[in-house]
Formats: C-alpha cells, structure tokens, sequence
C-alpha cells in the first residue's frame, strides 16, 4: 500500500512537473473506478472474450496501468478508449459501434424477436379461429338407425 | 396468398445463410491493423546488454521490428534463427532487426537470445507500453518498416525466409526519404 502511494506520489510530482499546454486539464487523481470503467469497454487482447477489468493476465494488467496512466495525464474516458481504438482498430471495443454494417449485430436479434412474434401472432389466431368457425359434420342416419340408437343408449348397460 | 407463403419463408433464409456464409469465411483471427501506412510510434527502450534502443537511431533503414517472447513455442523458436540468418545477410544493406521481448521475465528471454545466439538488438518491452502503441495482441508479430519509418506490414505469426526476403527486398527498393 505504501509502495503504491510513493507510486502515486512520484507519478504526480512528474505530472505537475511535465504538464503540457496541449494536456492543460489539471491531473486529477484518478479514481479507479474510472479505470475500470474504461478498461471494461476494451477487449483483452490476450484472452478469449474477456475485457480488460476482468482478465487476470500480465497483458491486461499491463493496459490497465496505461489507461490509469492517461487518466492522469488528464485525458477524458472516450480519449484513452480512442487511444486503444486507433492501435488496434474497432475490434478492441467489446460492444461494435452502431453503425454502418455493425448495425447488424444490433438489429438482427431485434428483427428475429418481431418475426418470431408475428409468426406466434399468426398461428395462434389460425388455431383459434379454425376452432371457432368449425362446426358439428352433419351426418346422415337413417331414421331407424337413430332410433336403435337412442333405445340403447338409453337402456343402458 | 397461401403459395406466396410457401415461397417467403425459404426467401427469408436466403439473408441469414448469406451472412453465414460471409461469416464463416472470415478468419477471426485475421484483425486488419489500423497502423499500416502510418507512422511508426517512437520507443526508447534498453537493449539485455543495457544499450538503448530506439527506432530514431535507424532512420533511412528498413526496420523488421520483431514482437517475441520465450514462452511463445514453438513460432519464435521457429522464427528465432530465421530472423538472425537474415539479419546478418542484410545487415550490410540498410536493414536492422530489432527485437521485442514482451509479457516475459528476464532470466529466460536471456537464455531465449543465448540459445539462438541473436545478435541484432533485443529489449524488453517491460511496462507493454510498445506492445500496445503497435497494437500487439500475441507473439510472434513482426512489423515490417520503410526507410520513411511509417509501418508497411504486420505479419502474425513466424517469420518464414520467403516473408522476411519479400517485404524487405521490396522496401529496399523503393527510394529513401529525400
């Protein structure tokens, strides 16, 4: 913990020192749920479909010191993400922007919700209505026949 | 009403096996870097024999910047004596390996240069900060440079002689910067 807070310390007694005019925002400390917050957009470059926050690989942990690193230097959220989207392209970010032919990912599972509704929609009010219009088959028996019929019926067992 | 029915459902799949298709031609491991054509991020890094390394000191040379690790088996082993065969075949001619040893600890990244006995400068890429100017997500990567330091290609994966001879060969060709 002390060896952190020395880090800390000599980390800002640098930045205070090398503030540039271009980053010209105070340094802040950095919180690090800022960090996290970042890190958990970006995609562990070494890993199988685990972000940045999560993984406990040297790589990750490794991104995460940069991005802590910017922070401080005063750069916003969107500016580190930038950072990492420019080295590594869109594929770093674990959500695809919404646009262009990413859309589909976005749209597709929404399209496939509505036509599974419709198709459920359709069907059910098929079934349901087949009930409603059907009606009794009239069938032809004879006279005599009904009447053998209900005679024994009616005498039961 | 009923036949068009029959026909739309068969229709409606048509989209979704053509996604499918595209889908699965597509290597996921095959990410395009953003960096080619742009210029490559400077590094002052420090050489396992202490010397500094930086790609300023290079300039008006075709780089062949080489991302490895000792754990990375078997392609850096494999691309290990490549790199140095063609290193001392082109050293002569305005090329300069340089190697990077990332994710890794020292004692075996140095027993890694000893066993192949590397002679062009390798250092260690301790904090991953080159890694991640490069956009490195595994080893071996190796960045072929031209003599205007912008970055030209990325190959993934072991260098082959056929690689190394191709790009270099057509770097060197093109004039230096004026």
């Amino acid at each position: 913990m002390s060896r952190l807070g020395l880090r800390l310390l000599t980390s800002l007694f640098f930045l205070s020192a090398a503030v540039s005019p271009v980053t010209a925002q105070p340094a802040a400390p950095v919180s690090e749920e800022t960090v996290h917050e970042v890190a958990a957009q970006l995609r562990c470059v070494v890993c199988q479909n685990l972000s940045v926050a999560d993984s406990p690989s040297e790589m990750a942990s490794q991104m995460r010191a940069i991005i802590r690193d910017r922070l401080a230097a005063g750069e916003r959220p969107a500016e580190v993400q930038q950072y990492f989207v420019d080295r590594y392209g869109e594929w770093i970010l674990l959500s695809p922007p919404r646009r262009g032919f990413n859309l589909l990912v976005w749209l597709v599972p929404l399209a496939a919700v509505g036509v599974g509704l419709v198709t459920v929609a359709v069907l059910v009010r098929r079934w349901t209505c087949h009930r409603r219009d059907h009606r009794p088959t009239r069938v032809d028996v004879d006279p005599a026949m009904s009447e053998r019929i209900r005679r024994e019926v009616d005498s039961g067992p | 009403m009923r036949r068009l029915w029959r026909w739309l459902i068969p229709l409606a799949a048509l989209p979704v096996l053509a996604l499918l298709a595209y889908g699965f031609r597509v290597d996921p491991r095959d990410i395009p870097s953003p960096l080619i054509g742009r210029p490559a991020p400077a590094f002052g890094l420090a050489t396992f024999e202490g010397a500094p390394l930086s790609l300023a000191a290079h300039r008006d040379k075709v780089v062949v910047l080489n991302f490895w690790a000792s754990w990375c088996q078997p392609a850096c082993y494999e691309e290990a004596p490549i790199l140095e065969r063609n290193w001392r075949e082109y050293r002569d001619r305005g090329v300069v390996v340089v190697g990077v040893d990332i994710q890794d600890r020292r004692e075996p990244a140095e027993k890694f240069v000893r066993e192949f006995g590397l002679t062009f400068p390798n250092a260690q890429d301790l904090t991953g900060a080159v890694s991640v100017d490069y956009g490195v997500y595994g080893v071996p990567e190796t960045f072929f440079l031209d003599r205007q330091g912008r970055i030209r290609v990325k190959h993934v994966g072991a260098v082959t002689d056929a690689v190394f001879r191709a790009n270099v060969d057509r770097l060197l060709a093109e004039p230096g910067s004026p």
